[in-house]
């Protein structure tokens, strides 16, 4: 079973929202890093950037496969992870700590209420994949 | 991430069971459920450059021929020539229409001087089966022993001395592309020096019953060699790393070997084959477009199908492409019109609607280490 940690919230695309403030941090869930394997690329939005909740804003790609990135919440990005150009596979590795990889300012804080609990999606995931 | 939902069942090697209680990670290939990943791709494909790795490859498909006309046959159907062949050596070959596009990629074996065996690749089995029983005169008999055949690749540096320690014979003198008969772990088989991973290594064809004995006394044996289970994703890196075409990717039915580069698998003066006439056709009039490696500026990996241009203007499509574990960028294989093949090229790559720099290189990608003669 993968980790979902309790204080984090979840979208049913497998990205995990950390809210701080007014901000939103933003990564892919162990279980999605699990189910994409080796990480080698990640397309992320510049700094500025306005993203829309459940719209795509990037991409993951690894060696097998291509896969969008959704946005938990809207807002501007405020932060981009400036290592993963450079270290990619910390999204496998740490996918909750070092492989964040945006931070939002959110316009709609009541975005962030209505994801997904860890409850759910543990939910969610139990069961599929394997 | 894709779900496969085509009703026909997937098909299974003997060793199905093994994989799945290593953990490994199953995927639909060519009909075939079969292992993508144990540990990790990157992983496992470094595992085969630095030390030995061990793959299930009995999705393969082997067709034997037999018979005072086999060797007709094989000459027939095949574009290489397999008439200075030796028993126990073994040719890279290509079966092709007469309109010159590849029906299959294949290694064929000479068993004996009237009994050969075509290695071919597992999505191609009922193809091939059909063609080339339907494109084979005299007396020549066919059998598919796919079933029964089971086949395990035991490739890189710590190979040959893991195999060597539990062979009945001495592999040092196995040459590159040659075989014997022996047994290993006491299972009886073919023993070749042959790979697809441009690592040095054999192939080892056993009985299917045989198949997890011979995986397992090699897991155990290898142990403190470092060995791993390789799955598809691995072998498809070091593969691509290599520029080794993969059908259904990188050739098929409507390229032709010249231009996917296989010309020195074409022999014409060996007499009449299946494609000849537009083999050579194409021969006098130019290739048209030819199969290049190219690398990229940045990580963004190229795909099957996405578009090459050349100064913003359409010159090809990408045929196969990744991120190599071993050259450490991404990389990858593609038709080009000619005059845009040459090495140094500039070309881009059209990836979600955007250019991304690549340039064409020289191929292998990564050096090969396969045993020379």
């Amino acid at each position: 079973m993968a980790n979902v940690p309790a204080e984090l919230k979840y979208t049913r695309e497998h990205e995990w929202a950390k809210v701080e403030g007014d901000r939103a941090r933003v990564g892919i869930t162990a279980f999605a890093q699990e189910q994409l394997g080796d990480v080698v690329f990640v397309e992320l939005p510049k700094v500025g950037a306005k993203v829309t909740a459940l719209k795509t804003f990037g991409v993951v790609e690894s060696v097998k496969a291509v896969s969008d990135l959704f946005a938990p919440v809207s807002g501007e990005v405020v932060e981009v992870n400036a290592e993963l150009p450079r270290r990619p596979e910390v999204v496998n590795s740490d996918p909750y700590g070092a492989g964040w990889m945006l931070v939002i300012r959110m316009s709609d804080p009541k975005e962030a209420a209505a994801l997904m609990s860890a409850a759910d999606y543990e939910k969610l995931t139990a069961g599929a994949g394997h | 991430m894709t779900d496969d939902h085509s009703a026909t069942p997937l098909k299974r090697t003997p060793l199905r069971e093994v994989h799945v209680k290593a953990g490994a990670k199953m995927v639909p290939f060519g009909g075939w459920d079969m292992p993508v990943q144990y540990t990790g791709i990157i992983d496992e494909h470094r595992t085969v450059r630095s030390a030995v790795g061990l793959f299930d490859i009995s999705h393969m498909g082997e067709l034997e021929v037999r018979g005072p006309d086999a060797l007709a046959a094989v000459q027939r159907l095949c574009t290489n020539d397999a008439s200075g062949l030796h028993d126990g050596q073994v040719q890279y070959a290509a079966l092709c229409y007469p309109e010159g596009g590849i029906v299959d990629d294949l290694t064929v074996y000479r068993l004996a001087a009237d009994h050969y065996m075509l290695v071919v690749n597992a999505s191609n089995i009922d193809k091939d089966w059909a063609w080339v029983t339907s494109h084979s005169e005299g007396r020549a008999e066919w059998s598919n022993v796919s079933e029964q055949t089971a086949l395990l690749a035991v490739q890189g540096p710590r190979a040959e001395g893991l195999v060597g320690r539990l062979a009945d014979r001495d592999v040092t003198g196995i040459d590159y592309y040659h075989f014997v008969r022996g047994t290993v772990a006491g299972v009886a088989g073919i023993i070749s020096r042959t790979g697809y991973t441009g690592e040095d290594g054999f192939e080892l064809y056993v009985p299917a019953a045989r198949a997890e004995a011979l995986w397992t006394a090699l897991i155990e044996a290898g142990r403190a060699d470092g060995i791993k289970p390789i799955g598809l994703g691995a072998r498809d890196t070091l593969r691509l790393e290599m520029k080794y075409a993969l059908y259904g990717n990188d050739i098929d039915e409507t390229s032709n070997p010249l231009e996917a580069g296989l010309g020195w698998v074409v022999k014409p003066a060996k007499g009449d084959f299946l494609g000849r006439g537009a083999i050579e056709a194409m021969r006098r009039t130019g290739v048209p477009r030819k199969l290049v490696g190219f690398e990229m500026a940045e990580r963004a990996v190229p795909r099957h199908g996405y578009r090459l241009l050349a100064d913003g203007h359409p010159v090809g499509v990408v045929t196969s492409g990744s991120f190599g574990p071993s050259v450490e960028r991404s990389i990858g294989m593609g038709y080009v019109a000619a005059p845009h093949a040459a090495v140094g090229t500039a070309l881009t790559v059209e990836i979600r609607g955007a250019q991304h720099a690549a340039r064409v290189v020289k191929t292998p990608f990564h050096p090969s280490h396969t045993k020379k003669a």
